[in-house]
């Protein structure tokens, strides 16, 4: 489903990717771990095709179309979605409104009809259940003036709603207790399906303890050091990424 | 006939400071503002003689401003000098070019008025295009007319007011904003032509929105309008002025003045949408709008403006409350753009003079292209004036790197007791933000016009229901084009 090959990119002149590949098919998850200022928040930005970074060299292909030739809000109606680092707030403009507003725009893009006032409380009501989301904060603007956890379950509840081929979650996990975690990982389980895959980035195995990984990369420096199983992400909680970095210095040599 | 010799009497040798004379038979006055003129526009008017010394007055008190200090310039806008001697001050109404079908309108302005949602019957009224035998405005305004006069409530043209009603002009005429108040508010008391009167008896709640009216009756009025409403006391009236459709006008300059009396108990909700021509691109063209606007509030009254201000190239306007009475109440909500080379210097004045009146002010600034938008506002509490409050709120949005955002708020505070409590940002509309209404799938044309209504919101939601919707369609079109 999505198929990156060397890439690079680079933010106001400085180089952020030096040559990513990875593959990820259809149904599954992938983690992609790495320590601060590596390069995951860009490489999940230059997915979703934030103008801000260049992408130099390479290809991403979804789906088998050229991904970076596509414009953002194509992406996400094509099904490529974001959940966040820092989501940002929007005063006056309720949650609600704008989701509806933007499932219309992913809805459309499917042949799909619009979906009137009453669906759509009705499905929000349903999927809001699902990450336990209070129904207050969908008549308030948009993340203002929410907690932190209420962010991050207000980026899962969203891609409940839109239902994306393509999910990437930029530390979602981060910053939530562990109640919320839990609330927040069996959101995204439920979501799992062989319809959907799933790029999880993330610090902790905490996560990876609910929502295990068909696979987890390790990004350092721009570039994806080491690959493995789920087994992978436990060594790195445990091990740190010293080693990982020394065993590729020590390959490069 | 009489009508003839009666004007050609006030004609009299000496008065021709210009070596002027005009024939009264005449449908426009020549361009020049003297004497002359001002007793022409009475005489056409046929207005009793205390409107002609009204407008004499007020003519001399602008002759000694324009002698003493000339056009005012402390507003933080930027206009070449106005030669008022090239205005012609006076041209019979319903002299607008009449139309066969809308296929002969500009298709541009078409364009606007879809986009804006305009109902066709409506959008050939505003383009002067002869309307069908099944819309006729005029029974509807008839209808509408019926329904007022049985609460009594009393809603015309200023100048048939002057002849109806003469009483209630001579009483309440320049009792808000005296003739010698401003430059512009002085001109306009010299040369008015026409305007609205609205008056509502004692305890009547007027029995509809005075928008719907407008709707359908949108009245050429001319450069220099007067408005004055009345309501008595425990009287409650919305009036809304203006409307969404783009309005185009050969004179530049407007200078319009509105007077609100709202007695013990009363309450006046005053709304505009202005949608002047705001100038090409580059900034040509475009009208002026200097406007004076005030109310006064007896005991326990509230006068509440709400303004979303789009168009002219220069608009100047300061909607204000005089609070009187003790526990008065005013109000202002404004939402005002600027985009290419469009100037706004505008706000409020809330005077407190009465015990625990209370103010409100919420201003929301736009800027895009290379627009300049000032916010300013007076609040003042007099000494007597004990446990009065103000909230104020002035926020402003710029779009892009080149235009401006000015706050200038003015407070004083002359009692122990007054509270005034300010609070100012200025925003960028977010790349972040867009990006994240993109990422979800929205345009960027949508995403914006979320970010700035949603910016707006506190102030949309105080206008009449219908016009909120529009006036959202109006600041998407406004700005249209303004990013990327
Ligand atoms: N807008 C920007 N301007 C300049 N540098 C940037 C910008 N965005 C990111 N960077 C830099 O790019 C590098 C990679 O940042 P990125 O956010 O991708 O890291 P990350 O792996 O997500 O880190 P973290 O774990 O802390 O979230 C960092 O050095 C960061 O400072
Ligand atoms: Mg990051």
């Amino acid at each position: 489903m999505l198929v990156i090959k060397d890439l690079h990119a680079e933010v106001e002149g400085k180089k952020i990717l030096n040559g990513i590949d990875l593959e990820l098919a259809v149904g599954q998850v992938h983690a992609v771990m790495g320590p601060n200022g590596s390069g995951k928040s860009t490489l999940a930005s230059v997915l979703v095709g934030r103008e801000l970074f260049k992408v130099t060299k390479g290809s991403v292909t979804y789906d088998g179309h050229n991904l970076l030739a596509m414009e953002p809000e194509v992406r996400a109606r094509e099904g490529v979605f974001l959940s966040f680092q820092y989501p940002v707030e929007i005063p006056g403009v309720s949650t609600s409104y704008f989701l509806r507003s933007a499932l219309n725009a992913v809805r459309k893009q499917r042949g799909e009809s619009e979906l009137d006032a009453m669906d759509f409380i009705q499905m929000s009501k349903e999927k809001a259940k699902l990450v336990e989301l209070p129904a207050a904060l969908l008549s308030r603007s948009i993340n203002e003036g929410f907690s932190g956890g209420e962010k991050k379950r207000n980026e899962i509840f969203q891609m409940a709603m839109l239902e994306p081929r393509l999910a990437i979650l930029d530390e979602t996990d981060s910053g939530l207790d562990v109640d919320a975690l839990r609330v927040v990982a069996n959101g995204v389980n439920a979501l799992r399906s062989p319809d959907r895959a799933m790029l999880i980035i993330t610090h902790y195995q905490r996560l990876l303890d609910y929502i295990v990984p068909d696979k987890t990369h390790v990004l350092v420096g721009g570039r994806i050091v080491k690959s493995g199983g789920a087994d992978l992400a436990r060594e790195v909680e445990e091990r740190g990424y010293r080693w990982i970095e020394e065993e590729v210095g020590a390959a490069s040599v | 006939m009489s009508e003839q010799t009666s004007a050609n009497d006030l004609f009299e040798p000496g008065e021709y400071k210009y070596g002027f004379v005009t024939d009264i038979e005449s449908d426009v006055a020549p361009p020049g503002l003297n004497e002359g003129i001002i007793r022409f526009i009475s005489a056409k008017k046929e207005e009793p003689e205390f409107m002609l010394e009204w407008r004499l007055k007020a003519f001399r008190a602008w002759e000694k401003m324009v002698k003493d200090e000339g056009s005012p310039a402390w507003a933080h806008v930027k206009f070449p000098p106005i030669d008022y001697q090239a205005i012609s001050y006076y041209a019979a109404p319903g002299k607008k070019k009449q139309l066969n079908s809308l296929d002969e309108v500009d298709p541009e302005l078409l364009a606007t008025f879809e986009k804006l949602g305009i109902p066709l019957e409506e959008q050939k009224m505003l383009t002067g295009v002869a309307v069908d035998a099944v819309f006729d405005s005029v029974s509807v305004a008839t209808t509408f007319k019926e329904k007022l006069y049985e609460a009594g409530v009393i809603f015309c043209s200023f100048s048939e007011a002057v002849k109806t009603h003469p009483e209630l002009i001579k009483k309440y005429l320049g009792t808000v904003v005296p003739v010698t108040d401003n430059y512009f508010a002085a001109l306009n008391s010299a040369v008015f032509t026409d305007g609205s009167f609205c008056y509502v008896p004692k305890g009547v709640r007027c029995p509809m929105e005075l928008s719907t009216y407008f709707r359908i009756n949108t009245a050429n009025t001319g450069q220099f309008e007067r408005t004055l409403i009345v309501a008595e006391e425990g009287a409650h009236v919305s009036y809304l002025e203006g409307c969404t459709a783009p309005m185009r006008d050969e004179n530049q300059l407007h200078a319009a003045v509105v007077e609100l009396i709202a007695a013990d108990d009363a309450g006046i909700k005053y709304s505009t949408v202005q949608n002047w021509y705001p100038g090409d691109k580059e900034g040509k063209g475009g009208i002026y709008n200097f406007v004076t606007k005030r109310g006064k509030c007896a005991d326990r009254a509230k006068i509440s403006w709400t303004q979303v201000e789009t168009g002219s190239a220069i608009t100047w306007k300061y909607p204000s409350v005089i609070l009187q009475g003790e526990d008065s109440v005013g109000e202002f909500y404004s939402v005002a753009v600027t985009n290419n080379y469009q100037q706004a210097d505008t706000g409020t004045k809330m005077v407190h003079l009465g015990k625990n009146s209370k103010s409100t002010i919420i201003s929301k600034g736009i800027s895009a292209g290379h627009g300049q938008n000032s916010y300013r506002g007076l609040v003042q509490m007099n000494p007597k004036a004990a446990g009065a409050r103000n909230y104020s709120q002035c926020d402003s949005l710029l779009i892009g790197d080149k235009c401006g955002a000015h706050t200038f708020p003015y407070i004083d505070v002359r009692n122990d007791s007054g509270q005034v409590e300010h609070e100012a940002s200025t925003s960028k509309i977010g790349e972040d933000q867009i990006f994240y209404c993109k990422q979800r799938g929205l345009s960027e044309e949508d995403a914006v016009s979320m970010i700035v209504n949603g910016f707006c919101k506190a102030v949309f939601k105080e206008l009449p229901m219908e016009f909120a919707v529009e006036a959202q369609k109006l600041l998407n079109v406004t700005l249209e084009g303004a990013i990327g």
